[in-house]
């Protein structure tokens, strides 16, 4: 046997028994081992459940920091930083414009990011940011995570404060090409279509779907076919056609 | 980049393609038949498959369908979306039979192409409104008590593209964002117990590690009732398309909630209102306002066979066959019309019956060469019958993208072409 196989051999077969330790140890002391490291100090705030399996080790604060990069509607998660309106401007050009067009009215198929106020009753309704989102946290939450496309998580928060001021622009819910978001009054922002949106209400508005005894004979006179898929065709025109985005 | 406004001839006959292939066969005497009277040749002479030696052991250490089956594919419809790596395919309903899902067959939607991760590099994290924020590895998770289950995964947006009228030709497409297979995994809340989940938590937060950040907000009622983090479809690990090598299961749910990818899950005290359940994944009803956390997919079904990419190709007795599926729990019954509504017959239910899985119907039937208009009705163990697209049209409007669960029909023509129909 090599002198220089047996330390590796040995450093493998300890972790190994180190790793297979443990969870017997869990199982059969796992008072034990607590009372050890932990000594009584106060009860317990609730009940412990049913006993843990000791499995994963803690997240420290830098791995939640990098991973953490949600934000609410209440502004929770939102990093310190600022950008104007202009400063968006730039960004945007650089960055989005190529799919979102220079006003983010869409370029081909790419999502359309503003306009379409007042459509949503209309026969085409135009959802974007101005005339159907609820709230601006997602903006920001939405391009922190997933913008540019195919280069995300690649903004500073300024940028990202500045980018999300420029689309408050585009959608006149800000007039002012100076205007500044930051940390400090995002949350006083608030878009027109917030409050029409409201929990699924299908059991109570589609209750008539349920406990329903169904006709089995002789239910209608008569079956007219009143439209064809091979009549509608797979061709609908780019702009009108269902999106998946 | 740019999409033509309409596809050429080409890829049209490559939408049809299923039903062009068949529709040539449909003469009704079999094209590979023997003449009557004369011996078949199949049978009286001895095959190349008889004679010669077929492939050994050692060439396919990991099988794949038959060089026939080529057919049996996923597809997609290019001008459904401005880039594939944000987009939707669609499982091939019309060449299956059961109620489980082949891997490879099950739909796909991606927000930012399939993530490739290496599982010793993959780390799932639960922080947020918990006693101790932990961090796990595939090992760790592989380690924690198992459940196998199978169940429905369906798109909020299956026939979605249908909300205005019949358009795409073939169940695969009106119906193919759905698939049914049989998961591992670990409870969410054996998870959540080793973080301590505390008093006021209310809503978590699941995000993908993929390039879209996927995030949705989960309620934790549902998240400690029957939610599942799953390693392992029908048996071996997941997909690289589905999530490899983790992914939420929250049964009976919309399908985007399904994070892919999953990487970390927050405990909050609220939702988070993501894109993905803001812009995307509320329903907009005609009065110009939205339903949002509309979480459940109700009862819905489909016959699969005879369908526009699988059109009857004989007189006489014939195999309808169907799916059905709820996510509020298990189908009760399943009824079928041949005649647009105006009469209905019960459907054989045939295999397992389970809990928001797909369940396989079937009605053996003479056909006599006449036209058809083929219904399915699922009722499920809610009490929940599943209604016509009118019935939904007229509470909901036409906008609504998701959540189209309406009564679909086929017409079946003399020559046994079938197509995808709308009736009054």
């Amino acid at each position: 046997m090599s002198r220089s196989v047996n330390p590796v051999l040995l450093a493998g077969l300890a972790a190994f028994a180190v790793l297979a330790a443990a969870p017997l140890i869990a199982q059969t002391k796992p008072a034990a081992k607590q009372a050890q490291t932990h000594p009584p100090a106060k009860a317990a705030p609730a009940p412990a459940p049913a006993a843990k399996l000791g499995l994963g080790r803690e997240a420290l604060p830098e791995e939640i920091k990098a991973w953490d990069i949600a934000v609410r509607p209440d502004g929770k998660g939102l990093p310190p930083g600022k950008g104007t309106v202009k400063q968006g401007d730039e960004v945007f050009q650089a960055q989005c414009a190529s799919c979102h067009g220079e006003f983010g009215q869409g370029n081909n198929r790419w999502p359309v990011l503003a306009g379409g106020m007042g459509s949503l009753k209309s026969d085409r309704p135009e959802k974007t940011i101005g005339s159907f989102w609820p709230d601006l946290s997602t903006v920001f939450d939405y391009v922190r995570r997933a913008m540019p496309y195919g280069n995300a998580q690649s903004l500073s928060p300024d940028e990202l404060y500045a980018v999300t001021a420029y689309l408050l622009y585009l959608n006149d819910i800000v007039k002012d090409e100076d205007f500044e978001l930051s940390d400090k009054n995002f949350t006083s922002v608030k878009l027109p279509n917030a409050a029409a949106f409201y929990d699924d209400d299908r059991e109570t508005t589609e209750k008539a779907f349920w406990g329903k005894e169904p006709c089995m004979t002789n239910c209608k006179p008569e079956v007219k076919i009143t439209g064809r898929a091979v009549i509608l065709d797979v061709t609908p025109d780019s702009k009108t056609a269902p999106k998946v985005d | 980049m740019t999409s033509p406004a309409k596809p050429d001839a080409l890829s049209r006959r490559r939408f049809l393609g299923g039903a062009a292939v068949a529709g040539a066969g449909l003469a009704g005497t079999g094209l590979a038949r023997a003449e009557a009277g004369k011996p078949d040749p199949l049978i009286t002479e001895v095959q190349d498959w008889s004679r010669y030696l077929g492939e050994g052991v050692d060439k396919r250490p990991y099988g794949t369908p038959s060089r026939f089956e080529k057919n049996v594919i996923r597809r997609d419809v290019s001008w459904l979306t401005a880039s594939p790596e944000s987009s939707v395919n669609f499982t091939p309903l019309h060449e299956l039979d059961g109620i489980i899902t082949p891997s490879g067959l099950c739909f796909e939607r991606h927000h930012g192409g399939i993530a490739d991760i290496d599982p010793a590099n993959h780390r799932l994290m639960i922080h947020g409104l918990v006693d101790k924020p932990l961090v796990f590895t595939m090992e760790d998770i592989k380690r924690m008590p198992r459940q196998n289950r199978i169940h429905f995964l369906e798109c909020a947006a299956n026939s979605g593209m249908e909300w205005r009228g019949a358009q795409l030709n073939g169940c695969q497409f009106t119906h193919g964002m759905v698939h049914n297979v049989m998961y591992t995994g670990v409870p969410l809340k054996v998870l959540l117990a080793e973080a301590g989940v505390k008093a006021n938590a209310k809503w978590l937060m699941l995000e993908g590690a993929d390039s879209s950040g996927m995030n949705r907000s989960l309620p934790l009622e549902k998240a400690l009732d029957d939610t599942l983090i799953a390693f392992a479809m029908n048996g071996e690990a997941l997909r690289p398309e589905q999530g490899y090598p983790l992914r939420a299961v929250i049964p009976g749910w919309e399908g985007n909630l399904w994070v892919k990818w999953l990487r970390r899950i927050e405990v909050g005290d609220q939702p988070w209102q993501a894109r993905e359940e803001t812009s995307k994944y509320t329903d907009l009803l005609a009065d110009g306002r939205s339903r949002r956390f509309t979480f459940f997919m109700d009862a819905k079904s489909v016959v699969t066979n005879p369908s526009p990419q699988a059109p009857l190709k004989q007189k006489g007795r014939n195999v309808l066959s169907g799916l059905a599926w709820s996510g509020r729990g298990t189908i009760k019954r399943v009824d079928v019309t041949l005649d647009g509504g105006k009469n209905w017959q019960h459907a054989r239910i045939d295999g397992p019956v389970l809990d928001k899985s797909l369940t396989r119907f079937y009605v053996d039937f003479d056909w006599t060469g006449q036209d058809l208009l083929i219904q399915s009705r699922a009722m499920d163990s809610t009490g929940y019958l599943q209604p016509t697209k009118e019935e939904l049209r007229k509470i909901r409007g036409t906008n609504s993208i998701y959540h189209n669960n309406g009564i679909q029909t086929w017409h079946v023509k003399t020559n046994g072409e079938t197509e995808n129909v709308e009736i009054g």
